[in-house]
């Protein structure tokens, strides 16, 4: 696992160094052309959005492909977006709900795989394989029954009631537990000796051994819960209390027409997470190979 | 993990388990305690909202429970029985189906190929690894807007380039002929990335002592490509094709928002027959037996995916 994700955040390292790769042999060319047609496919639907973002109304919906409308780029569609206030609302909605759940799910994770990989209880191996046959469970499977139970506990349109249903993750236990099993028990034995308590050998020497892989988690998890729709989408119907996608879907049903307005509010909603890709990539590289493997 | 690394860890195991029965000779009881502490707040979440749940939908759909509140009546298997018979849900089956098998093909065709290509070690890979991965990382209502408006029929760039090759343009999430399609083609550049950065982890971790000893044999990179690359990608591109098909059961989202939220009968997924009959048509009953058909599919397929891979490995 460790040689798999190293050498993952570092390609370049290897670049070029594969055997019967010729610096600009026909095969490097013709592989060079065939990804710079790839990447354009990939990146011109996000240009244009942004291109339309910066249109005038009458710009965007004349059709014309142009990258810069007849009267030059303008910021008034993210203006009147910013405007609206509640799109600020939302974002800091997504950011609370969001970091929550991330470090909800992330601490009682990492207990529960301590337990799985180092203590010992009665009942730990068949705990665990129910834990591990839970990654199955689709979780759009367990709508109606969830919101039966938000409605019991009154949880409906509140944080809580978005937050609490998505911060089990047993296939995040599963992936720190195969970490947890790997490191060296010495450490842990060391501290043992000198009268550290359990928690206190977790806490000050198994977490911090760890931090790659729980930023790994943590940034996967942070994603999928700043970009669920379904969930608060069920769960949440007070426009104070949406979150960004949720928001922004209802906004679009009412004023689906305005084209620069959607797209700018579409480049709004994208901006958060480009710009922690482009702090976090090798965390997040490294979170798609061991959360990938991991067998989500 | 290296031989040394792993007589190590026999090693310090064999130590830790002395140490334990050491120190904490007579202290069982209290390890036990720790254990369940440490676990205490995991299961509980997992209990509530997930035991609980998959248990409580089953009992549900036993009976006539409405979202009002009303009915809550046990009536046996009548809600399977209208299931198995209702023409909507089977369409919404077929329309999963159809779109899993037409989304994974290319998800995992397009990605082997951005995989391969990057591993070239062509100049960029921060740009391509961006360029592939980045789409991954958007919501879906981010990615239904700005495809919305590519399929938009009379402003869209998507008849703009049809246009430009002479074909005819199309009414893409309008039509019922198209709309099914539009939603594949939004989703493999949504979701590409993902299986895309499987692959190149993959790749990388093939040592590079085997193209040197086949380069030294007189292979080619195409040779090298077919009788190493391809064959060493085997087990990654199981679990890439296995990861896709019960990651494109779920269709809800994009297809959901790409329609403006209209149900279409050639797009209705399965997860959306069930949002409409237990939010729109207030039938909890009915919707929690159909999301227990959708459990079934799941079920199904991945035991049949099992299957095969087992009856693969053991030839």
């Amino acid at each position: 696992m460790a040689t798999v994700t190293e050498t993952l955040v570092n390609p370049g390292v290897r670049a070029g160094r594969k055997p019967g790769a010729k610096p600009f042999g026909p095969l490097r060319i013709l592989a060079f052309v065939i990804l710079l047609l790839l990447a354009v496919g990939w990146l011109l639907p996000f240009l244009w959005a942004i291109a339309t973002a910066f249109k005038t109304e009458t710009d965007a919906a004349s059709g014309e492909p142009t990258w810069i409308g007849a009267t030059g780029p303008t910021t008034e569609a993210f203006t009147a977006i910013l405007s609206q206030g509640n799109v600020y609302l939302w974002a800091l909605n997504s950011l609370w709900t969001a970091a929550a759940v991330t470090v909800l799910t992330v601490a009682i994770s990492a207990l529960a795989a301590y337990a799985f990989s180092r203590l010992d209880f009665r009942g730990r191996r068949w705990l665990f394989v129910v834990v591990i046959a839970a990654i199955v469970v689709p979780p759009q499977a367990l709508i109606i029954p969830l919101f039966y139970q938000m409605l019991v506990f009154n949880l409906v349109d509140t944080h809580w009631g978005l937050i609490l249903p998505q911060i089990v993750a047993p296939a995040m236990v599963f992936i720190l537990k195969k970490f947890f099993d790997q490191v060296p028990i010495e450490l842990e034995d060391a501290a043992r000796v000198d009268g550290a308590n359990r928690f206190r050998v977790f806490w000050s020497i198994v977490l911090p051994l760890s931090r790659p892989i729980l930023a790994s988690v943590a940034i996967f998890v942070f994603i999928g819960a700043w970009n669920n729709f379904l969930w608060p989408f069920l769960v949440i119907s007070d426009t104070t209390l949406m979150t960004l996608p949720v928001g922004l879907q209802t906004v679009i049903s009412a004023y689906g027409v305005q084209y620069a307005q959607v797209m700018a509010q579409a480049v709004l909603a994208a901006l958060p997470l480009i710009v922690v890709f482009l702090i976090f990539q090798k965390q997040i590289v490294k979170g798609v190979a061991t959360t990938g493997f991991g067998g989500t | 993990m290296s031989a040394i690394t792993d007589n190590a860890r026999t090693r310090t195991i064999v130590t830790g388990a002395a140490l334990d029965r050491e120190v904490h000779a007579g202290t069982r009881r209290g390890e036990q305690l720790v254990g369940w502490a440490f676990l205490a707040p995991f299961l509980v979440a997992f209990v509530l909202f997930l035991v609980w749940p998959v248990v409580h939908g089953l009992y549900l759909s036993f009976t006539d429970q409405s979202l009002t509140g009303a009915g809550g009546a046990f009536i046996g298997f009548a809600n399977y029985a209208e299931a198995l018979a209702d023409p909507i849900m089977w369409r919404s089956i077929g329309n999963t189906l159809w779109f899993t098998v037409a989304s994974t093909i290319p998800l995992v065709l397009i990605a082997l190929l951005m995989a391969v290509l990057v591993d070239r070690g062509i100049p960029g890979q921060w740009l391509w690894r961006l360029s592939f991965f980045m789409p991954f990382l958007l919501a879906s209502t981010v990615i239904s807007q700005i495809w919305v408006w590519i399929f938009n029929p009379q402003i869209g760039a998507a008849n703009a380039i049809l246009e430009a090759f002479g074909l005819e343009p199309l009414a893409w999430l309008q039509n019922p002929d198209t709309n099914m399609n539009a939603i594949i083609i939004a989703t493999v550049w949504w979701t590409v990335g993902f299986n895309f950065l499987l692959y190149l982890a993959a790749l990388q971790n093939i040592p590079a002592q085997q193209y040197e000893a086949a380069s030294l044999d007189g292979a080619g990179p195409l040779r090298q490509l077919w009788s190493i690359t391809l064959p060493q990608l085997a087990p990654v591109t199981v679990l890439i094709v296995m990861l896709q098909i019960l990651a494109s059961l779920k269709l809800f989202d994009q297809a959901y928002q790409m329609l403006g939220g209209v149900a279409s009968d050639t797009t209705r997924s399965i997860v959306q027959y069930m949002y409409e009959a237990g939010f729109v048509g207030y039938r909890f009953g009915y919707s929690a037996a159909i999301s227990y058909v959708f459990f079934a599919l799941i079920i199904v397929i991945g035991v049949a995916q099992a299957l095969i891979t087992r009856r693969r490995k053991e030839q």
